[in-house]
């Protein structure tokens, strides 16, 4: 039965794009879009089914058939359904139900329109082997999975040649992560003579390995890990991922597939644990981010832009918890974030479809009387974001912030900073959108009507998840039965053990817990006020702003053209060295030489074949006879 | 066969592949030619026969069957080449093909 399940959940979103691959293009539209979503209803009911299970029984691992056995590596095509991937998959095939559903209304009328769905269902197929397989070669396999969709969707309207370079670019940054990952997955062979997961983690507790070797095994996933999440110095593909259909930039590049990094570090925690060395590298570079992304989105004028920079700043967070070891709060804020990036990003696909495809918000304002529905889910969302009082985000945030305390001060005071940030950008966003007057043309103002309730039917049910997904793992001062529910979800798992909340684990003292809280509240209440009076002043408009750093911010800090000043233009200069000199003076008179000989002989031999067939005969008698002649001699 | 005695089918043989050979050589008509390729095969199937005979085993007499297969496949489509020049040069003396080159 479990094992049916398992099948069900992993193979129906396949079948769903084998279907919609192969006879997309005879579908009808509806048909084709049903299809899709349905496919992915199948994986969301049965790992509802498998959720029960793994409550009442616990983990367990199921192998579908033997892949491969050289030697002493044997490779089985299984997976593991325990605490963390039930988690995940929940949340990728829920999240991902609601978008596919989204999409059909988004993409309603799109020539590509089975393809896309086709394509949905291809990544979310690949999603599931990446957080079910019990070993790291079929995590691999999906974790290759998901940049392929990524690259196709990203590069989804092809014959735009700024969105094909955009799903290069993707592709190519995400690839020297992936060589990382796979250098970490030789390293871990080599170390431990499998590839399991589970016996990975066991043969890690056990202290037989020199914590230099774990240290460089943690840092390679962990670069594998910083393309996948985007963090610097990877990240500056993510950004530009927004080419891609916004269903897409909500499902892939928000909620599911930039979270694998992290669900990387989280399932090889023990490996983690005693890498101190790796992990310290990963609080520094999630810190960096997470500051950096927040600056940078500050200063963004084009929707999508301004959440995709805060994407990479909460996926920066949620390293930083990994950093400080806090597991079970990373992948708190990876689910509470989830949830009001999907919105916040659906959101916006709606505001730029009733905006007839602007993007800009300059030449947004006033869309809240517009598109109501779209209006109060997209403030749910920003509430959540910036971590107003009992939205999910708080709860999520406040958690990493407490952590981060109990870890030193000054990261807390960094990361209470990137918080800041994070409430002013996301606050700015939303005044300019919806409050003041609307600054668009005539057209648009005309056209400005609601998403059909495909588009809003999954806009409110992430609204409603934004705001209770909080008590998913509620503070641990709240009685212990209704308290941190994620961190005991987590913490079943055996080899995860260590991650159990105890009520003498804090460090801190109550009224402390208490005071961060409350500071944290002020800092969003102050900065709600302060934002509001400074756009209130000006209209709820952008005005050009003329210093420095805000030119800096525009211009992404320039990082795009450091990198190709760094690495392009370096290979390229290279790459015309060689040809110069090697190719044109070495190698290629060296061929010339051999070629001119077999030409001079062929010119020779040209003579012979005067095209009369007489004399082909005659040659071939010839032939004949000197063969005989041959033998006989 | 031990009436006659095995040389004379090699003389035979001989003689038949000869003439083949001398065909094409001297003739020009096409129809000839693909007649003294046909000898030529058949002096080779000939020679097998008697061989097959002579060291008593099987092997010469499986020869020839593939060989008759090859050669009536091949005189299907030297004839239908043939037919097909025909009708782009009117003739079927070869001496006018003298096209055949890249």
């Amino acid at each position: 039965m479990n094992h049916l399940l398992v099948v069900l959940v992993v193979f129906s979103p396949l079948v769903g794009f084998l279907i919609n691959g192969i006879l997309g293009k005879k579908l009808p539209e509806k048909l084709s879009g049903a299809l899709g979503t349905f496919a992915v209803m199948i994986s969301f009911i049965s790992s509802v089914l498998l959720w029960n299970h793994v409550r009442i029984h616990g983990g367990f691992e199921t192998v579908l058939f033997n892949w491969l056995a050289i030697d002493t590596l044997v490779l089985d095509f299984g997976f593991r359904v325990d605490a963390l991937s039930i988690w995940m998959m929940l949340i990728i095939s829920g999240i991902g139900t609601l978008i596919h559903l989204y999409s059909i209304g988004y993409m309603h009328g799109d020539k590509g329109f089975s393809r896309f769905f086709a394509y949905l269902n291809l990544f979310v197929f690949s999603m599931f082997l990446l957080v079910m397989g019990n070993n790291l070669v079929v995590l691999f396999f999906g974790w290759e999975g998901v940049g392929l969709c990524s690259y196709l969707l990203i590069g989804f309207w092809y014959h735009n040649v700024a969105y094909g370079h955009a799903a290069r670019k993707a592709f190519i940054m995400n690839r020297i992560g992936d060589l990382g990952l796979l250098l970490g997955i030789f390293l871990i062979f080599k170390v431990f003579g499998t590839l399991h997961l589970a016996t990975i983690a066991e043969l890690a507790s056990a202290n037989l390995v020199q914590p230099q070797i774990i240290n460089w095994i943690t840092f390679l996933l962990f670069i594998g890990a910083m393309g996948k999440s985007a963090q610097i110095p990877l990240y500056t593909w993510l950004p530009d991922a927004m080419a891609g259909p916004t269903p897409v930039s909500a499902l892939i590049h928000a909620a599911t597939m930039v979270t694998a990094g992290i669900y990387l570090v989280v399932r090889n925690a023990n490996l983690y644990q005693i890498a101190t060395l790796t992990t310290q590298v990963i609080l520094i570079i999630g810190l960096a981010t997470s500051i950096l992304a927040a600056l940078i989105g500050l200063y963004q004028n084009d929707i999508k832009k301004v959440l995709a920079y805060s994407t990479v700043s909460q996926l920066g967070l949620m390293f930083v918890a990994l950093g400080v070891g806090a597991y079970s709060t990373a992948m708190f804020h990876l689910t509470t974030h989830a949830f009001f990036k999907a919105l916040l990003f659906l959101g916006a696909g709606s505001v730029i479809h009733a905006m007839g495809g602007e993007q800009n918000i300059s030449f947004m304002g006033g869309l809240k009387n517009k598109i109501k529905t779209t209006h109060i889910t997209f403030l749910i969302g920003t509430l959540a974001i910036i971590g107003f009082p009992l939205f999910s985000g708080f709860f999520s945030k406040d958690e990493i912030l407490e952590k981060v305390f109990e870890y030193s001060p000054i990261v807390w005071g960094f990361t209470l900073f990137s918080a800041a940030l994070t409430a002013i950008y996301m606050l700015r966003l939303y005044f300019v959108v919806f409050l003041g007057n609307f600054r668009g043309s005539e057209t648009q103002k005309a056209n400005l009507h609601e998403s059909p309730i495909t588009m809003t039917l999954p806009l409110m049910i992430l609204a409603l998840l934004s705001f209770i997904g909080g008590a998913l793992n509620l503070p641990h001062f709240l009685p212990e039965n209704m308290s941190q529910f994620l961190s005991h979800w987590i913490a079943a798992i055996p080899s995860m053990q260590f991650l159990a909340p105890t009520s003498h684990a804090h460090h801190l003292s109550q009224p402390m817990i208490f005071g961060l809280m409350g500071l944290a509240i002020a800092l969003v209440l102050v900065l709600l006020f302060l934002v509001y009076r400074f756009y209130a002043s000006r209209q709820f408009n952008i005005l050009p702003n003329q210093s420095k750093f805000s030119k800096l911010g525009e211009n992404k800090f320039f990082v795009d053209e450091i990198y190709n000043h760094l690495f392009v233009k370096q290979i390229e200069a290279r790459s015309e060295f060689l040809y110069q000199v090697f190719e044109k003076k070495a190698v290629k008179p060296f061929i010339m030489f051999f070629a001119q000989i077999f030409g001079k002989l062929g010119k020779v031999f040209q003579k012979v074949q005067d095209g009369n067939v007489e004399n082909y005969l005659l040659y071939f008698v010839l032939g004949i006879i000197s063969f005989i002649l041959l033998i006989l001699l | 066969m031990d009436l006659i005695g095995y040389e004379n089918y090699f003389w035979l043989s001989t003689a038949l592949f000869s003439i083949g050979i001398l065909g094409i050589l001297i003739r020009r008509n096409m129809i000839i030619l693909l007649m003294c390729i046909e000898i030529m095969l058949n002096a080779a199937n000939l020679m097998f026969i008697a061989f097959s005979y002579k060291w008593g085993n099987m092997d010469g007499h499986i020869f020839v069957f593939f060989s008759m297969l090859v050669a009536a496949a091949e005189a299907a489509v030297g004839l239908a080449l043939m037919v097909l020049i025909y009708r782009k040069f009117k003739t079927v003396d070869i001496s006018y093909l003298d096209k055949l080159k890249f």
